[in-house]
């Protein structure tokens, strides 16, 4: 006698532990493999580029710190970035260094909770993440010491940063970058080699090279697929043209080369920051006069950074007031997202909360 | 260094493989007619020397007698860039071919501005409001929505 089987429709979120916020997948199940996925989004929806449009340049860079939140500052920066791209502010050369040391310890933190929170969806649960906040405290920590915030920090500012750096920031960066290594050791030596974490990411959720291309994927997800485009290298931003440092890749594309793209990625902003570190001139000016209200000439410019979960962009209209036009928002994780479907179909459940840990979403971006 | 292709000459590609297409191309720019959006998406992704094979932003904005929907595409090959633009009429059916069949990347940003403009893309496989809930009335992204 044939059994009788019908199609399973399953909610998964919005409320949900592995969906990293509010988001809700719609599954339809054969039995437990995954025949179709539908994300539903907009649980988080502020209407920041809505808000934009009726504040002054100056009051939207608060609002950016509330895209994504595990990387504010990095939001800071590529708003900055582009509204001094359409005014034609130049930014002092300290502010530069300042603002490249912060890019860069704000990569390690958000690479670390991508990597503790994904290791959490593989079933390890909350050790990792644990290991990973110990380090993540100290960054905090540092970010702490320049604007006494450690979340939403509002630090930067059209035309440089808002302070400077006090002085007993250098001796403790200079110490956690010392100490990082050894830290970042003992992950590896935890994880790399964990044989049920490689039996349940190697060869998982692959996202082929021509796929992730054509979806736009960008940041660790695209380069894990074995494309090497870090806007940092291929087309620099600020003063990235002064760094040596590489751009790790991997070959399969799968949930483990993501893992390991990050970890990689850690180790070379690390390089970054000791050489901005040395660089970083000892004197002299943090911001460049800007007025607090100033009119931008008419037009319209796309400015963008590699933030720490992709391409970051800015895409900003200038009607000649005080206020943007229109403000645009390019957020990495909403279009790296547009390959769930193709890594999720065919796979379990229990796979599945996998490949979606392996993405690195926040929702505070994807809703904005 | 990701260097911005020469709209002029590109304008002038595109022109000769389709004729008519090209509305103007100003420095920094190229906008093309959206009746033909579909043939350029294609023409730009496949000529050897274009090869833009990266669709990264989509937006569109309200100039309140017309709609303008923008494409930053890169070319991974040649590290080039090119901003390109068509235009929707109307306020009530501002209409304008997708290019999901050419960049995927479209297939989110297309619905959002959808739902946030309303600017409605044809041929879209699933085009509904992607932030707001069904039902909302009205666009917010709308100059004169208040």
């Amino acid at each position: 006698m044939p059994i009788k089987t019908e199609q399973f429709y399953l909610n998964v979120g919005p409320q949900h532990p592995s969906t990293h916020g509010v988001f809700r997948l719609r599954l339809s199940l054969d039995g437990e493999v995954v025949t179709d996925v539908e994300p539903i989004i907009g649980y988080l929806h502020r209407g920041i580029e809505k808000l934009a449009e009726s504040r002054t340049y100056t009051q939207i860079i608060p609002l950016t710190d509330r895209l994504d939140y595990l990387a504010s500052m990095t939001d800071n920066v590529a708003y900055c970035l582009a509204v001094e791209k359409l005014a034609g502010i130049k930014i002092p050369e300290r502010a530069e260094y300042i603002r490249v040391i912060f890019s860069e310890l704000m990569r390690i933190s958000s690479h670390m909770m991508a990597v503790g929170f994904y290791l959490n969806d593989c079933g390890a649960f909350f050790t990792p993440v644990l290991y990973m906040w110990r380090e993540r405290e100290k960054i905090i920590d540092l970010f702490d010491m320049v604007c006494g915030q450690r979340l939403l920090y509002n630090y930067m500012r059209v035309g440089g940063v808002s302070q400077d750096v006090p002085d007993e920031f250098l001796p403790a960066i200079k110490k956690f970058v010392a100490e990082m290594p050894r830290y970042i050791g003992e992950y590896n030596q935890l994880i790399k080699q964990n044989e049920i974490f490689l039996a349940r990411s190697k060869g998982v959720g692959i996202l082929p090279k021509e796929t992730a291309v054509n979806i736009g994927a960008s940041g660790p997800v695209l380069r894990a697929s074995g494309v090497k485009w870090d806007i940092r290298k291929m087309d620099p931003y600020s003063i990235y043209d002064r760094f040596d440092f590489e751009v790790p890749t991997g070959e399969a594309g799968d949930c483990y080369d993501r893992y390991w793209v990050r970890i990689q990625e850690m180790t070379q902003s690390l390089r970054i920051i000791e050489q901005a570190i040395n660089q970083i001139p000892a004197k002299g000016p943090i911001c460049s006069e800007v007025p607090q209200f100033f009119r931008p000439p008419p037009g319209e410019t796309y400015g963008y950074i590699e933030a720490p979960k992709g391409n970051l962009g800015f895409y900003i209209v200038s009607d000649g007031s005080i206020a943007p036009y229109r403000l645009h928002i390019y957020p990495p994780t909403l279009i790296n997202i547009t390959a769930l479907k193709d890594m999720m179909i065919g796979w379990k459940v229990a796979d599945l909360i996998i490949i979606f840990g392996s993405m690195d979403v926040v929702l505070g971006e994807i809703d904005r | 260094m990701t260097v911005a292709v020469n709209t002029e000459e590109t304008g002038k590609k595109i022109a000769e493989a389709i004729p008519g297409s090209v509305v103007s191309s100003e420095a920094g720019s190229l906008t093309v007619d959206s009746k033909s959006l579909a043939q350029v998406s294609e023409f730009l992704k496949n000529t050897p020397g274009l090869e833009f094979d990266y669709l990264t932003v989509l937006t569109a904005v309200d100039y309140l007698h017309y709609f303008e929907v923008v494409y930053r595409l890169v070319s991974l090959k040649n590290n080039q860039s090119l901003i390109l633009k068509t235009r929707a009429y109307g306020r009530e059916n501002p209409t304008v071919p997708s290019v999901t069949d050419t960049w995927r990347a479209a297939y989110y940003q297309e619905r959002e501005i959808f739902d946030l403009l309303g600017i409605k893309f044809e041929g879209h496989p699933n085009l509904k409001r992607l932030l707001l809930w069904e039902g909302f009335n009205g666009h917010p992204l709308r100059r004169d929505y208040l």
